[in-house]
């Protein structure tokens, strides 16, 4: 479901990763929070939000709401409406 | 003690009346363990097996959701080869070879290992530069790798496509003769059979639920067959790793991906190889029974599921067609999937945790059915001496905050993409 195109089929859309964590801010000098913040998950079974983008539609990146142990998808989003940008950074 | 198997058993077998024994026990789970494993795959009987018969462990229990070979073991596509590039990565699989080679007479039970040698190919002259660099490494590490130009590819595989409408012209290949297929449901067998013969109970229908941990150190588990105490905890249940992980208050660098896998109608022998096409991931052999065992990609997007997308299903066969074009007309007879474990840099982890006496085996992306043997051999070394194994050493927990990724493919950090 793209928030601009309606309900499309799956194949128009390319998976782009988990929207659950935070980026740190840019002055963050600590390894170790960059370090988990880029290779660490916490790949739910269950309920899970995550990026998409439309690539063969308006091309938006999404953030959608879907349950890894069903493949149900559930609300969508566009991405830069989300609240998962720069921690202490204006959106 | 269950009697060997050999060509005298057999016969005299073939003339008795009573069935054959049972290869393994039905144990109920004692209260408590040297050492529990959890995950009755091919990795966990193995680590078993090898932490019986080579480290003098043998109170040991192995716990399966459901039944041993029930997940990723008896859904892959059952290849094995050990062509890598990067340092570690080339060891390991190596060693892992040279115990298939011997796996057989090891356990007592035929794995009916099958060197038909597997060809990677090459479409473009820059292809064919990256197959000769990476025979060099093989050869270098003493793995047996042969250049073949097209002349030789097309002789020895005549029913590719070589014509000049071939969307992916084909240059030539890199050829590895010891490599082949196992049959991957006599690895579970083989193994839980020998393991079970030392002493290791392996206990199926019996998931876990929670760690029993006290402090900083783990110290058994909860399973829906009660509670079992551990000395030493294993995790070995690639596809769940995060899930098993979180229930000790552990985050990964691990996401769950959907790996397909598809079987043809059988037909007769003509596809002697194992083959890897260069200009997409897919891979392809012919069973004993005569199926086209061949895959792809995974599905792209992580999941639970065990169930593949229908439009992947089409992408692999557009490779299996562009590359062999007289199977166009064969039907497909089952496909499936499998969760496996994807990791940023598409290398495993055979480690230690942060938690004393919990052992990490998992991440196994692609490859985890043709390390098995390997991760026996490590897993169980980890386990019994509380350090990581000389050839796993590569494989930890913390490799990526040490800067020491393993990215065989060159891919960059996305699990999704490796």
């Amino acid at each position: 479901m793209c928030p601009i195109c309606g309900e499309r089929d799956y194949t128009e859309f390319r998976y782009g990763g988990d929207a659950t964590k935070p980026r740190p801010s840019r002055e963050t000098a600590d390894p170790k929070v960059w370090h988990d913040y880029v290779f660490l998950f916490d790949n739910p079974k269950g309920l899970h939000r995550e990026y998409w983008q439309h690539v063969l539609g308006c091309r938006q990146w999404l953030v959608l709401e879907r349950n890894t142990a069903t493949n149900e998808p559930g609300e969508s989003r566009l991405a830069r409406m989300d609240v998962v940008t720069c921690e202490g950074e204006p959106k | 003690m269950r009697p060997r198997y050999s060509a005298l058993s057999l016969l005299r077998h073939a003339v008795a009346e009573t069935p054959w024994p049972r290869a393994w026990r039905v144990p109920d789970p004692k209260p408590t363990y040297d050492v529990v494993i959890i995950g009755g795959g091919g990795h966990g009987l193995a680590t078993a097996y090898y932490l019986a018969a080579h480290h003098g462990i043998k109170d040991i229990a192995v716990v399966e959701r459901a039944y041993i070979g029930s997940g990723n073991l008896g859904r892959n596509t059952t290849l094995v080869r050990s062509n890598y590039v990067l340092d570690g990565n080339t060891q390991f699989f190596e060693y892992s070879m040279k115990l298939w080679e011997g796996l057989s007479h090891e356990l007592n039970f035929n794995v009916m290992l099958s060197q038909r040698g597997q060809i990677v190919l090459a479409h473009g002259p820059s292809q064919m530069d990256v197959l000769a660099r990476k025979g060099n490494i093989m050869r270098l590490n003493g793995i047996d790798a042969e250049l073949l130009d097209r002349g030789e590819v097309i002789k020895l595989l005549p029913y590719l496509d070589h014509s000049g409408e071939a969307r992916f012209p084909i240059c030539g290949g890199l050829f590895q003769q010891r490599a082949g297929t196992v049959r991957h449901d006599a690895v579970a067998w083989g193994y839980a059979r020998a393991a079970d013969s030392l002493g290791v109970d392996v206990i199926e229908n019996c998931e876990v639920n929670s760690f029993v941990i006290d402090g900083d150190r783990v110290r058994g588990v909860n399973t829906t067959r009660g509670r079992i105490s551990a000395g030493r905890t294993a995790i070995a249940v690639a596809g769940h790793s995060s899930h098993l992980a979180a229930m000790a208050g552990l985050r990964l660098p691990i996401e769950s991906h959907l790996l397909q896998a598809f079987v043809s109608e059988p037909i007769k022998p003509f596809l002697d190889h194992v083959i890897s096409f260069g200009a997409e991931l897919f891979y392809i052999s012919q069973s004993d029974k005569g199926g086209l065992v061949f895959g792809g990609h995974i599905d792209g997007f992580n999941s639970y599921t065990q169930r593949g997308q229908f439009p992947k299903v089409q992408t692999v066969a557009e490779c299996a067609v562009a590359l062999i074009p007289s199977i166009s007309r064969l039907r497909l007879l089952r496909h499936w999937a499998g969760i496996q474990d994807m990791t940023p840099d598409g290398s495993p982890f055979i480690c230690r945790t942060p938690l004393r006496d919990l052992y990490l085996n998992g991440g196994w992306c692609y490859q985890g059915f043709k390390a098995t043997p390997a991760v026996g051999w490590c897993f169980a070394h980890t386990i019994a001496n509380d350090d990581e194994h000389p050839l796993s050493r590569c494989y930890s927990l913390d490799r990526f905050a040490r800067g020491r990724e393993l990215d065989d493919y060159g891919v960059g950090n996305w699990t999704y993409k490796q």
